[in-house]
């Protein structure tokens, strides 16, 4: 049967079971959008292509399929690369398709030619330029398989117009994909998985880092038998969050650079650090040479290059988390740590008096109450999707999750403006579930524009801005390290209820704590997207924190009169 | 320290330059490079020559690995094996020196490849330090340009790097793998 390049590539997502595609048409896909007819998948027209990034970035987590956003050359394909880059530093399996000029002016500057693979091959797991009709289906195919295969990725696929146009005799190959150099099967050896077992078996201060490879593997509930078994405390980074039950009483909370004290202190003192799909980020380590310092080390991780990358470890055990712990389960035995969990329980304590939470009410409505109140009103069940900044460390701190798979930001690349569009991909994933997504009110202009996207498409999601009139999180940094000399942080922002308003959807603004949790009731029964913004605290800070270069155990914490209301 | 990379890698276009990426990215200054076809269809090696004391530079290696388009990757620093470069010098050789070249030319077993009135192109195959010797002992004389291929390297004994060929690597890969640690 004779078919063009287009209909080739639509041919080949309903294949991969794609369901929906979030993009922004121009010149050089205009075949592709003609032949988006008369396909069944779903088109959401973003209002940028970042936005279209995010939203498949957001789809992939939220969904654990791979995400497809599509672009057109030139302008279209350079506005997808911080969404890309984004992909690439959390491992999401997002595969980007983009328009090229037709292959006779590649290399001319034609217009809105870009060299497409070139910009983006240190942002992407892999790229294709494709000229030829015939190559069309076995690079998506490749696309979706290392896209969503070993350590996810994303993997773009730069079409040419004319490849797109051809028409061609074709029928779809579905033979496994075979790439002789790439190798995301990989497992540990039988002699690491022993000396594993030895080293697990005679610690007496495990803690385990819990990453985002336990989500991306599948392994909550092997971790939760590991940690059970063992009786090891178990602290999620900020992408792992939701990898191991928040109420659980081996839980221990986030570490790291805003993490709780007493998880960097369990951290400092552990005898043994077990990292489960985790990348020792600098902002889980701080000072590395001073992170976990009495602590042997074993690392589970399927990409060789995280091993011995940041932290140097004892025991590397390369291969899927799952497998590997389906491996090293049978060989462990029960174990008890009680005077261990004791002391960790004693060092809570001291942060309790610190929390904003628990200080008397000074009248001030904290970007804290809000997030606590949201996590009561929902009952922990939402999906939250947050932006970056002082937001993003509220939500991943006062917002506990029980559920993997609850809770998306933008950890490595932390890209403001991440939060509203990666919320619609989430609600695309997952549309019976409530969605929240919350921002500062910085990184909420960045791509505000797409609440036109989500009017277009009748969605309901609920919005929440933390609207502290500041970059905040930068404000912080020139409080507590440039003799708060603002420079450049103090924000004027729109009206965002008649912004909300001016989409055809509800706006709602809150400046005081007794109105927070009925606005959250309201946002929540009304049936359309509602925006609620909260007046919070101008200047409040994020605590506690550890200064970049720090060792992590050496925090700034929240000054107690402070936070009793001065 | 001078380290020796070989790497395997499927015989596309862009293929060398991802992998020159991984050390440009990191700030490593590339001493000589060369890529050439297999035995294998769509089998390219290259060899790479940085001169880094970074203790990173073993890194490389994993992030090599991590390139779909890389077969296989070894570190040759430390193994056993035969590198050659080849040059071709150009050297300004008039009546008065041009015996005196000769005798050179002799003594490192090189080879005149062309006579001109005034100069010789003579050509020597070798390892680095054998066409360094030459390079400096004609330097004297006046070069008038140099070329070298770079070098290439192999592992005496066993073919470690060709046995794993792109037939019996399949897609089913080694399951077994030890971290080059
Ligand atoms: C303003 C700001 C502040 C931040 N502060 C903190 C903080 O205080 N604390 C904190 O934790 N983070 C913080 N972060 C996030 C931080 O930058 C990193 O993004 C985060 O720590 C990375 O978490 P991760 O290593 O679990 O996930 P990733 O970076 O996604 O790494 C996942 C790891 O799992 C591996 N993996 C993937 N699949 C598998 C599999 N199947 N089997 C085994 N392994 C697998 C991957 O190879 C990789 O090594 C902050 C970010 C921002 C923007
Ligand atoms: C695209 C982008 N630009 C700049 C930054 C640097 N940055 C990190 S947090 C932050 C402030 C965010 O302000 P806002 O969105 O109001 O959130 P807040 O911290 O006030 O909660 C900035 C500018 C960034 N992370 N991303
Ligand atoms: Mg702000």
């Amino acid at each position: 049967m004779k078919v063009t390049g287009a209909e080739i590539f639509w041919r080949c997502l309903e294949y991969q079971k794609v369901k929906v595609v979030f993009g922004y048409p121009g010149g050089t896909t205009l075949p592709i959008y003609d032949a988006l007819v008369e396909s069944p998948v779903h088109h959401v027209l973003t209002r940028h292509e970042q936005g279209a990034a995010h939203m498949a970035d957001g789809y992939a987590r939220a969904s654990g399929a791979v995400g497809v956003a599509l672009a057109t050359s030139g302008p279209g394909a350079t506005n997808l690369i911080t969404g890309i880059t984004n992909a690439q530093m959390d491992s999401v399996p997002v595969v980007f398709i983009t328009g090229q000029v037709v292959s006779p002016l590649i290399g001319y500057d034609a217009f809105q030619e870009t060299d497409v693979t070139g910009i983006t091959l240190p942002i992407t797991k892999h790229n294709y330029l494709i000229t030829d009709p015939h190559d069309i289906a076995p690079a998506i195919k490749e696309a979706f398989f290392i896209a969503a295969s070993g350590r996810p990725g994303p993997v773009l696929v730069d079409i040419s117009k004319d490849a797109q146009m051809a028409e061609i005799e074709w029928e779809y190959d579905d033979s496994p994909v075979q790439i002789p150099g790439y190798r995301p099967d990989l497992s540990p050896l039988p002699a690491d998985l022993q000396a594993a077992v030895e080293t697990i078996q005679s610690a007496r201060r495990p803690v385990i880092l819990a990453g985002h490879g336990i989500l991306i593997s599948g392994a909550m509930l092997e971790v939760l038998e590991f940690a059970e078994r063992t009786q090891t405390p178990v602290a999620c980074t900020l992408l792992g969050i939701g990898a191991f039950p928040g109420s659980h009483p081996l839980s221990l909370g986030m570490p790291g650079m805003h993490g709780e004290a007493w998880v960097n202190q369990t951290i400092q003192e552990a005898d043994l650090v077990l990292a489960f799909g985790m990348r020792f980020d600098d902002r889980v380590t701080g000072n590395l040479k001073q992170f976990a310092p009495k602590a042997r080390k074993i690392h589970i991780d399927i990409d060789p290059s995280e091993i011995n990358k940041n932290v140097p470890v004892d025991i590397a055990l390369v291969g899927d988390l799952k497998e590997t712990l389906q491996k090293l389960l049978p060989a462990l035995k029960p174990a008890r740590h009680d005077e261990w969990l004791d002391t960790i329980q004693s060092w809570k304590g001291d942060s309790a008096v610190r929390d904003i939470q628990n200080l008397p009410d000074n009248g001030h409505l904290y970007a804290a109450h809000v997030i606590n109140d949201l996590w009561r009103e929902t009952q922990g069940e939402a999906l939250v999707v947050s932006d970056v900044g002082q937001n993003q460390m509220w939500a991943a701190q006062y917002y506990r999750h029980e559920k993997p798979f609850t809770y998306f930001t933008s950890g490595g690349l932390g890209t403001m403006g991440f939060g509203l569009p990666a919320a619609i991909g989430v609600k695309f994933a997952r549309p019976e579930e409530e969605v929240w997504a919350i921002a500062g009110d910085g990184g909420f202009q960045m791509t505000q524009a797409e609440l036109s996207t989500l009017a277009q498409e009748k969605m309901k999601i609920n919005i929440a801005i933390l609207n502290n009139g500041y970059l905040g999180m930068v404000r912080q940094w020139q409080e507590f390290f440039y003799d708060k000399r603002y420079s450049a942080t103090p924000m004027v922002g729109p009206d965002f209820v008649k912004i909300a308003e001016a989409h055809g959807l509800t706006g709602i603004r809150v400046t005081r704590r007794e109105d927070v949790v009925s606005a959250i009731r309201q946002a929540r029964e009304i049936p359309g997207t509602v925006l609620i913004d909260f007046h919070v605290e101008k200047e409040d800070s994020v605590y506690p924190m550890v200064p970049s270069g720090a060792a992590i155990d050496k925090m700034i914490r929240r000054p107690v009169p402070q936070a009793q209301g001065k | 320290m001078r380290h020796t990379f070989v790497a395997l890698v499927e015989d596309k276009p862009g293929v060398l330059n991802r992998v020159v990426s991984v050390f440009r990215r990191r700030l490593f200054n590339i001493e000589s490079l060369t890529v050439s076809h297999t035995h294998q269809p769509g089998i390219s090696r290259i060899t790479i020559v940085v001169d880094s004391d970074k203790t990173e530079v073993e890194r490389i290696i994993p992030y090599m690995h991590k390139l779909i388009n890389v077969i296989q990757v070894e570190d040759l620093t430390h193994e056993p094996c035969v590198s050659r470069d080849l040059a071709m010098i150009k050297v300004s050789a008039p009546p008065e020196t041009r015996s005196a070249i000769l005798q050179l030319v002799e003594v490192f077993r090189a080879r005149v490849v062309d006579v001109a009135n005034d100069s010789l192109i003579i050509e020597i195959t070798g390892d680095k330090e054998k066409i360094d010797g030459l390079v400096e002992v004609l330097q004297p004389y006046g070069i008038i340009e140099l070329v070298r291929t770079g070098i290439i390297a192999m592992e005496r004994g066993i073919p470690r790097l060709l046995n794993k060929t792109y037939e019996n690597q399949g897609v089913k890969l080694p399951i077994e793998y030890k971290m080059v640690s």
